[in-house]
């Protein structure tokens, strides 16, 4: 058997893979980031319930959100208007959708290690809200927001189930690396599909190790 | 009329009701049992209890009434807390710059080296805040309040968390404090060592009602408070240096009462001095005494008598125009006579000369 090589559409593959992987942690940390706050300080009833609603993706197939995202996208949906499926958006929103636990939840676990002393210190020194915000809460949550991007990232990265039902395979577009892996194995390909899972699986070991190394993902990752 | 406070806060079934008025500088204590709504009081003159209403208003300027309500960081106050609450994400310097960047200083503030110079932190500048012992956490924590130019410093038992030597070494500080600052301070705190050396007003909390309040040498020789029962009872006295004694190694000490002589100190003639005598160093004579070792006598009358136990009672004394106690027993207080009214001398063990 000849030695692999990448092929210029696992290359492209690839690119579409990391730029998924890059927007959809950007997207999450930017849109989880009030979720988290509020999930860590409200008392609010409604606290549980959206709770819930945030882990579902943990234990949910990811064919099963696939299905109602693609439902929702359909011509009957609600999000029909936007025309996303079998699209790089309508791909992204399923990956935010598929990580975002992974992001609100260290974020969350590190907002709520913030003491409410400390914001009140701040107070008394005259910060407002905003200025607390970013001078008090950001610095003290920073482990949270490095392990929320790279469980973010890496768990994207490993996305298959709900592309397959509604991004489909349109190169340049929508086709990921699991899908292309999926196809080398189809078609007997496994050297390149050794390849593709390879690197895959030391990248993903790579991320991993880098937050537990740095001790900030132990508590994370149930 | 520096410091005015008129709230009512409602927390579950606890209910904090108070109104007071403040001198526009130096140390009040507010003090009284464990739960009686201290913290309560800070924190809603602080903004920091969204449930309080009423009125707070300092130096003249509106923090809180019907028509508005500052939230926290638009009021200039400086808030310790019993446990220091210091930015772990900063080092000691940018823990005092925190505040000082953020309030725009409205009149001349303190210098920054005098802060520090005051509370001795040079060396701890480029510390990180980990490594910091509690008496040091507290010394920059005051000083990054003082640093954000307060109008008034409020101090929630910044000594309770210490342990006994830590105290004794930030306590000269926050005398150097009470010296040097030109604002109120609320100083919450149980002890009545630190409010003797500290304070010069007190506000007396109970279950959510202020109970007394006024000058802490009237409020600790009041019989019927609870400062005057206990083994830590005492007066607090104000005095001056009148001159030494170079022989003996003594300092004598003038007040309203007369004369009394300590171990030497090292100030000049003039100077104003407090001196905290203690109920258990006072005992009473029919005459002074020249053979006695004891070496201060001051005549004294006898202002009031309330039972202290099965055993002894407690006995207001007025030397001058000021205020004694004394512990005696009810022997004694047959033999010796004591009621209202009588003239008596007192004989005084040992005084701590407080600068």
């Amino acid at each position: 058997m000849n030695p692999a090589t990448v092929s210029p559409s696992d290359l492209q593959a690839l690119w579409v893979t990391l730029r998924l992987a890059a927007l959809t942690t950007l997207s999450l940390l930017l849109l989880g980031t009030p979720l988290a706050w509020w999930l860590a300080r409200s008392g609010s009833r409604l606290r549980a319930p959206i709770e819930a609603v945030v882990a579902l993706p943990l234990v949910l197939p990811p064919t099963v959100l696939g299905f109602y995202l693609l439902l929702a996208m359909g011509p009957n949906g609600p999000l029909s208007g936007l025309s996303m499926a079998f699209t790089f958006a309508g791909l992204l929103l399923g990956s935010m959708v598929y990580s975002l636990p992974f992001v609100v939840q260290p974020l969350r676990d590190s907002f709520a290690a913030v003491s409410e002393q400390s914001l009140e210190a701040a107070a008394c020194l005259g910060a407002g809200p905003v200025n607390r915000f970013f001078n008090v809460v950001l610095p003290l949550a920073r482990p949270g927001y490095v392990t929320a991007s790279v469980l973010g990232f890496a768990h994207t990265l490993g996305e298959f189930g709900v592309v397959l039902m509604i991004g489909g395979n349109i190169p340049g577009q929508t086709r990921v690396l699991s899908i292309a892996v999926y196809e080398h194995v189809e078609t007997l390909d496994y050297a390149r599909a050794h390849l593709l899972s390879a690197g895959l699986l030391i990248v993903s070991f790579a991320l991993l190790l880098v937050v537990y190394a740095s001790g900030v993902g132990r508590k994370v990752v149930r | 009329m520096s410091l005015l406070v008129d709230t009512r806060v409602r927390k579950g079934d606890f209910e904090l009701k108070v109104s007071f008025e403040v001198p526009a500088s130096g140390f009040t204590a507010v003090s009284g049992p464990s739960g009686c709504g201290k913290t309560t009081l800070l924190r809603t003159i602080a903004g920091l209890e969204p449930g309080a209403d009423g009125r707070v208003s300092v130096a003249g300027e509106c923090w809180q009434d019907r028509a508005c309500r500052l939230p926290t960081h638009r009021r200039a106050v400086g808030y310790v807390f019993q446990q220091a609450a210091l930015f772990p994400h900063l080092d000691v310097r940018g823990n005092l710059l925190f505040g000082r960047q953020r309030r725009p200083a409205v009149r001349a503030a303190l210098a920054f080296d005098d802060v520090i110079e005051l509370l001795g932190l040079a060396r701890l500048l480029a510390r990180a805040v980990h490594g910091l012992s509690g008496g040091e956490r507290q010394r920059v924590a005051i000083a990054q309040s003082l640093l954000s130019s307060p109008r008034l410093l409020l101090m929630d038992e910044p000594m309770a968390a210490l342990d006994r030597a830590s105290r004794q070494t930030l306590l000269p500080y926050l005398e150097a404090l009470q010296r040097t600052l030109d604002i109120p301070v609320l100083y919450v705190t149980h002890a009545l060592d630190e409010i003797a050396r500290l304070a010069d007003h007190m506000l007396l909390i109970q279950a959510g009602r202020m109970t007394a309040s006024g000058p802490v040498s009237e409020l600790l020789t009041r019989l019927d408070l609870p400062m005057a029962q206990g083994r830590e009872a005492g007066a607090v006295i104000r005095a001056q240096v009148s001159g030494h004694d170079d022989l003996d190694q003594l300092t004598r000490l003038a007040f309203s009462g007369g004369q009394l002589w300590v171990p030497r100190v090292a100030l000049e003639p003039g100077t104003a001095v407090r001196l905290r005598i203690l109920s258990r160093d006072v005992s009473l004579a029919r005459k002074t005494d020249p053979d006695s070792s004891i070496l201060n006598s001051v005549p004294v009358s006898v202002v009031d008598v309330v039972e202290a136990g099965a055993a002894e009672v407690m006995v207001r004394l007025c030397a001058g125009a000021d205020t004694l106690l004394t512990r005696v027993s009810r022997r004694a207080q047959r033999h010796l006579e004591i009621v209202p009214g009588r003239r008596l001398y007192a004989q005084i063990r040992s005084i701590a000369a407080l600068v």
